[in-house]
């Protein structure tokens, strides 16, 4: 493995446990969104460069940015002061269920390897597998990603009562 | 060997390349690819400062910068040293940590975005196979940076200056990104380098640009619009609006610091110029077919300094956008003319003669242009304005 690869797993993990261990929630996500480059770094060494950019594009450009703004708009990004350690006693038996089903999950996966990485299909290959084989998935994603967007523009259209009865206190 | 002003900057690079050994190519190529990047485009930066505030002094009936050397034309030099003396003031309440790294993350996409922009014939930095998306990718990393800088500075205006800029970005980026669409359907690729190839045409001395077709134009138009908007330019530059929060995310910077802001922002609009001229302005190529002995980089360069020109005279003409009409614009307006756009790329496609493909693409952008313009308009109550905070 070369050297790249450590510094991208470092980076990864290392901003990974950052983003799970600092008190500021702000901070959190900054490393979070950091986890998520190093996560792209490691798709392009291994040349799928279309996933890596798309991961850019999705999760440093749109999820960090949204967790951004739902923590600004909840709440205070001051660290809490007590640490809730009655959580803990369940927490720590959910954590090792959830760890045990996801090593038993990639241990019995039986993955390909090879040290040279596969030469990657490109774009024009990844666009026609979408459109042909997995389309059906495809559409389906779109159609409930539209539900979801149907759904919050309803959630967030102004109630017409609500908005009379503000009318009424302004004048 | 003999020089051509075409292959001249190609040439050099092979030239230097057979100077070091085999071992130390690959990097040393890197290396020429990145310098002419690092120094071209913050030299032109300092340029456009000065045709920016030349510029806007004329329309503005005064006389702009006149005193630092000839015709002023020293300003940016001066503007330089003086902000690298300056002292760099930090608030004591501020997270130093993000503080500090909030410009750095700012330059740093920009930079990386113009690594895939070819240039000329034979100065393409970087080729790869998804380079639009790369750009675009490179590009999402500015929003965060934005949001850094307005947070870190523990400023309530920051604060709000970096929302509204987050929120307009992001806002934006889905109309920028949906009108580059038609030129990638119609040209079957994601490569910067093969979609100038594909504008690399003639008929009748006249080139064939996606601009001189109706979705070009009308994606032209877009994405000119978008890019003013993603590079908080006039009238878009809400972000920093100074009669409302002062500057914005970037009130409590100063110094270098401050500089890299505007240098970071003005970067970001050249590469989305450069990325246009790409896409709907042939790149590289000439206007008409007896003008192609004129070096292909001049053509780039020139194509650019015309949008930055366009850009400053935006900036001097328009007044600034509202932000419910800048969130409305973008949702209401632009969104929908995009896909209508697709759809009469897509007309234009698959349409025989060259006379009907005009006819069909451009009924199909006309009728979905009158229809929004007609709908949005039509709701809207033109009445006097009411002040809910002001008497």
């Amino acid at each position: 493995m070369p050297l790249s690869f450590y510094i991208l797993a470092a980076v990864t993990v290392i901003s990974a446990l950052a983003a799970m261990s600092l008190r500021n929630l702000v901070h959190c996500a900054l490393c979070l969104a950091l986890s998520f480059l190093g996560m792209a770094g490691l798709f392009l060494h291994m040349n799928a460069g279309f996933v890596a950019f798309a991961q850019i594009l999705v999760y440093v450009g749109a999820v960090a940015i949204l967790i951004v703004f739902a923590i600004l708009l909840t709440r205070s990004a001051e660290p809490a002061r007590s640490p809730r350690a009655s959580s803990l006693a369940f927490s720590i038996p959910l954590a090792l269920v959830v760890g045990a089903i996801l090593i038993n999950a990639i241990s019995s996966t039986n993955l390909p390897f090879s040290a040279n990485p596969a030469n990657a299909p490109t774009v024009r290959e990844l666009g026609h597998a979408l459109m042909t084989t997995h389309v059906i998935p495809l559409e389906v994603i779109g159609l409930l990603l539209t539900v979801a967007l149907l759904g919050a523009i309803v959630i967030a259209l102004p109630e017409q009562t609500s908005s009379a009865q503000k009318g009424a206190v302004k004048s | 060997m003999t020089w051509n002003a075409e292959t001249i900057f190609a040439d050099l690079k092979r030239e230097i390349l057979a100077l070091v050994s085999p071992d130390n190519q690959p990097v040393v190529s890197v290396l020429l690819s990145i310098a002419p990047l690092l120094a071209v485009f913050p030299t032109l930066f300092a340029l456009t400062t000065i045709l920016e505030r030349k510029g806007l002094g004329r329309i503005q009936n005064r006389y702009g910068p006149n005193r630092v050397g000839p015709f002023g034309l020293l300003q940016p030099v001066a503007d330089g040293l003086k902000t690298l003396f300056k002292e760099t003031v930090q608030p004591r309440a501020a997270d130093r940590v993000v503080f500090f790294l909030a410009p750095v993350f700012l330059v740093l996409p920009a930079l990386l975005a113009f690594s895939v922009i070819p240039y000329g014939k034979y100065m393409v930095p970087l080729e790869m196979d998804a380079a639009l998306l790369f750009f675009f990718a490179v590009g999402a990393g500015t929003e965060l940076a934005v949001f850094m800088a307005g947070w870190a500075s523990r400023n309530k205006y920051s604060l709000l200056g970096a929302m509204r800029a987050v929120a307009q970005m992001i806002s934006y980026e889905i109309p920028l990104i949906l009108c580059t669409v038609p030129v990638i359907m119609l040209s079957g690729t994601l490569s910067p380098v093969e979609i100038v190839e594909n504008q690399n045409r003639y008929t009748a001395a006249i080139a064939h640009w996606n601009v001189f077709t109706p979705w070009g134009a009308a994606g032209f138009i877009l994405f000119l619009i978008a890019a003013a908007a993603e590079a908080n330019r006039s009238p878009f530059d809400l972000p920093e609006g100074e009669s409302e929060i002062i500057a914005g995310y970037y009130i409590e910077y100063s110094g270098f610091k401050f500089a890299l802001f505007f240098l970071g922002e003005y970067l970001g609009l050249f590469a989305m110029c450069g990325l246009g001229i790409t896409l709907f302005l042939g790149g590289w190529t000439a206007p008409f077919d007896f003008l192609t002995f004129i070096p292909s980089y001049v053509w780039f360069f020139l194509k650019l300094l015309a949008l930055i020109s366009l850009f400053i005279w935006v900036r001097g003409t328009m007044p600034r956008v509202r932000m419910d009409q800048l969130m409305n614009f973008a949702w209401k307006f632009m969104l929908p003319m995009a896909v209508i756009n697709i759809v009469a790329a897509a007309a234009w496609k698959f349409t025989p003669i060259l006379g009907f493909k005009w006819a069909v693409s451009g009924v199909i952008i006309l009728a979905g242009y009158i229809s929004l313009a007609q709908g949005l308009t039509r709701k809207a109550h033109f009445s006097k304005r009411t002040y809910r905070f002001a008497t």
